[in-house]
């Protein structure tokens, strides 16, 4: 896909979003409400008629050719660009939905692993050490001193001896 | 005079208390890091590591993300300098002159003459500020929600008029953050709103923080990876105490466009879409233009690296005016500072100072001392912070990665936040690839609730009559000036090509 392609499909999407966005502010009272000012709806309602309003002209000006990107020919991302990105979205993708499934703990153990040793091809001592400390800064900086539960899903019982030993 | 001065002793002695004074030292270290490292600057330093200062007092909090803008302006020169990208784009202007020095063997020269001028930047800046700020507030105590949202409307203006980017995309941007503030319960009716598929994670809203380290965290990440393909060569820096002490003589060569760069960089850094890196721009080109051998700038001048640092760090400090005194931010950077005062209980704007005046000071005197810290920790640690850019990206884009997504799950706890914060920030990748600006989102995002508050506010009490808005003088004054703002891109395309037709006719 070219920059130019892109351009106009980014542009439609934004205009779509822009009418979904009008329609679920219509659900509610868009218009004035005696005694309480302009109803709760309306707002955001006129705020996403705008930007339908500018995604139309920017699709007006993609067929005009005015902006660089609308005349923009090139790819729009290349393969080997792709691969270096994809690498780093996917594993945030695996992270999120690991961290559903076995907790942040174990998935950030995972996510660096991979990380560290198949894309850094690191060594493996430096690999182990960051595994592990990484995960272990983590769980000092936010479950002990911010006293923030991070989500842990069926690997929980495994920290009471940790908690134990915090709260004693 | 003299009330300004008492309240100044009284902040300085505020933030050199033990904790404050940890939090400068410790955010003044960050910040250089942050800075140092290419593709990460003051707002990704600042958005990623906010949630962490759940763990301090306000005024700590603030200190110590203060600290880290303050270090990220100092070192985005490093990387200019030793690696020939900026490390945010405040630097870009002191590769001009950073690299070809870097290239020649004289980086040392450079990275001293950056430290020094980003102090000069800093102090005349904070001075400014110091005296600037109490009169802007005690002004600004005299508006009401009409012109609360005349001056939000200026504020978003700036980025149409002057943030350079395409138009149509800028106000999208504008406005989708503006909608995304709306998502939750409505402030004043207590209906849900935009509540998609029916998700209970949208009712308690969108946390600006989900925006901001999706955008500035995951998304910029990604950026860079792409950019740099997380290939960069270090230039070698060769560190002694002559070298030192020579490269300190270089300041009677520069100190004048200098200074002359920082008052005109913290005024444009007030401006909300101009900020930091127009105002280095701006001082490059001041320093050149009254310089003596303008034509060995882009060469290796050492004034040609000073001039645009001590513009960028004005900036930083002028940014924090309309924030502190007006609720507005000067910076995406400062609009993270304002979303962290409202989660720590604070409003922005000019009623802090006298409201919250311990607050205000301990900020404006960690701000000295900030700029101190950051000089000597900077000029002690040079050889340090090039060895840091030798860091792996390997290791660095997994560790900002977590940082992300714990960052993004502490304010609100749940995992909902989490992944809209990754949507955003695969999003804001590719609408930045595509010349959507995304610094207007953040800036809407933030400010979204205060105008619509604002905005229903004065509506219902002119009975619904828009012209509420031209009726009072301040908020027609700050009208008008949008309205200027935004024309000021037409106007001058319409200038530019009847001057190009008129030199066509000529010939």
């Amino acid at each position: 896909m070219t920059v130019r392609t892109a351009d106009l499909v980014a542009a439609i999407v934004c205009a779509l979003c822009s009418i979904g966005l009008m329609a679920k502010s219509a659900e509610l009272n868009i218009g004035w409400v005696a005694g309480k000012g302009p109803g709760p709806g309306a707002w955001p309602f006129w705020l996403s008629s705008g930007m339908l309003l500018v995604s139309v002209i920017t699709v007006y000006r993609w067929f005009r050719k005015i902006t660089p990107e609308s005349r923009n020919l090139e790819i729009f991302i290349t393969r080997d660009r792709l691969v270096v990105v994809g690498v780093s979205a996917g594993s945030i993708l695996f992270l999120l939905v690991a961290t559903h499934i076995v907790g942040i703990y174990f998935s950030l153990f995972l996510f660096l692993l991979f990380y560290l040793k198949f894309v850094g091809h690191h060594s493996w001592p430096l690999t182990i050490v960051l595994m592990i400390g990484i995960p272990v800064f983590v769980f000092c900086l936010f479950e002990w001193a911010l006293k923030i539960p991070l989500p842990k899903s069926f690997t929980e019982p495994m920290f009471y001896p940790i908690y134990d030993l915090m709260y004693s | 005079m003299d009330s300004i001065f008492a309240l100044l002793a009284s902040g300085i002695l505020e933030a050199m208390q033990p904790l404050n004074f940890m939090m400068i030292i410790i955010g003044c270290t960050i910040g250089l890091l942050v800075g140092a490292m290419p593709g990460l600057g003051s707002v990704n330093g600042v958005a990623i590591l906010l949630p962490v200062t759940f763990l301090v007092p306000p005024t700590a909090a603030i200190i110590f993300l203060a600290a880290i803008y303050y270090g990220a302006m100092y070192g985005g020169a490093i990387s200019s300098i030793t690696l020939g990208i900026p490390g945010a784009s405040t630097a870009v202007a002191t590769v001009f002159d950073g690299r070809p020095l870097a290239q020649s063997g004289k980086a040392d020269r450079a990275l001293i003459a950056a430290a020094v001028a980003s102090f000069i930047g800093g102090t005349i800046s904070v001075v400014l500020f110091t005296l600037f700020a109490p009169p802007l507030a005690a002004f600004a105590l005299k508006f009401g929600p009409p012109e609360e949202f005349a001056l939000m409307v200026l504020a978003f203006a700036t980025f149409i008029g002057l943030g350079g980017d395409d138009i149509p995309k800028t106000i999208f941007s504008i406005l989708i953050g503006l909608v995304l503030a709306t998502i939750g319960l409505d402030i004043i009716s207590g209906q849900p709103r935009l509540i998609f598929g029916d998700i209970t994670g949208f009712l308690h809203g969108i946390n600006f923080l989900v925006l901001a380290i999706g955008i500035y965290g995951i998304g910029e990440m990604l950026w860079t990876l792409e950019t740099t393909r997380g290939e960069v060569t270090v230039h070698k820096v060769k560190m002694s105490l002559r070298s030192f002490l020579a490269s300190l003589r270089d300041i009677k060569n520069y100190i004048g466009t200098t200074s002359l760069g920082s008052v005109i960089g913290y005024f444009v850094g007030t401006l909300p879409a101009a900020g930091a890196t127009p105002a280095s721009l701006m001082s490059y080109g001041l320093a050149k233009t009254f310089s003596s051998k303008p034509e060995t700038f882009g060469k290796g001048n050492v004034a040609g690296v000073a001039a645009p640092e001590a513009g960028n760090n004005a900036a930083s400090t002028g940014s924090m005016l309309p924030m502190i005194t007006l609720g507005i931010p000067g910076s995406p950077t400062t609009a993270i500072l304002l979303g962290g005062m409202i989660i720590w209980g604070l409003r922005p704007g000019p009623l802090l100072f006298t409201e919250h005046p311990e607050f205000v000071w301990g900020l404006i005197g960690s701000l000295y001392i900030a700029n101190f810290a950051t000089v000597l920790i900077n000029l002690a640690f040079i050889p340090i912070f090039v060895k840091i850019l030798t860091l792996p990206f390997t290791i660095l884009a997994p560790t900002i990665y977590i940082l992300c997504v714990v960052g993004g799950y502490a304010p609100t706890q749940t995992m909902h936040d989490v992944w809209l914060m990754f949507l955003f920030g695969i999003v804001g990748y590719l609408l930045r690839k595509l010349n959507y600006p995304v610094a207007p989102a953040v800036l809407a995002i933030v400010l979204g609730p205060l105008a619509e508050r604002s905005l229903r506010q004065s509506l219902l009490a002119s009975q619904g009559e828009m012209t509420i808005f031209i009726e009072r003088p301040i908020s027609l004054v700050c009208i008008l000036l949008a309205i200027a703002l935004i024309s000021y891109p037409t106007i001058q395309k319409l200038v530019k090509r009847r001057r190009a037709q008129a030199r066509g006719g000529e010939k």
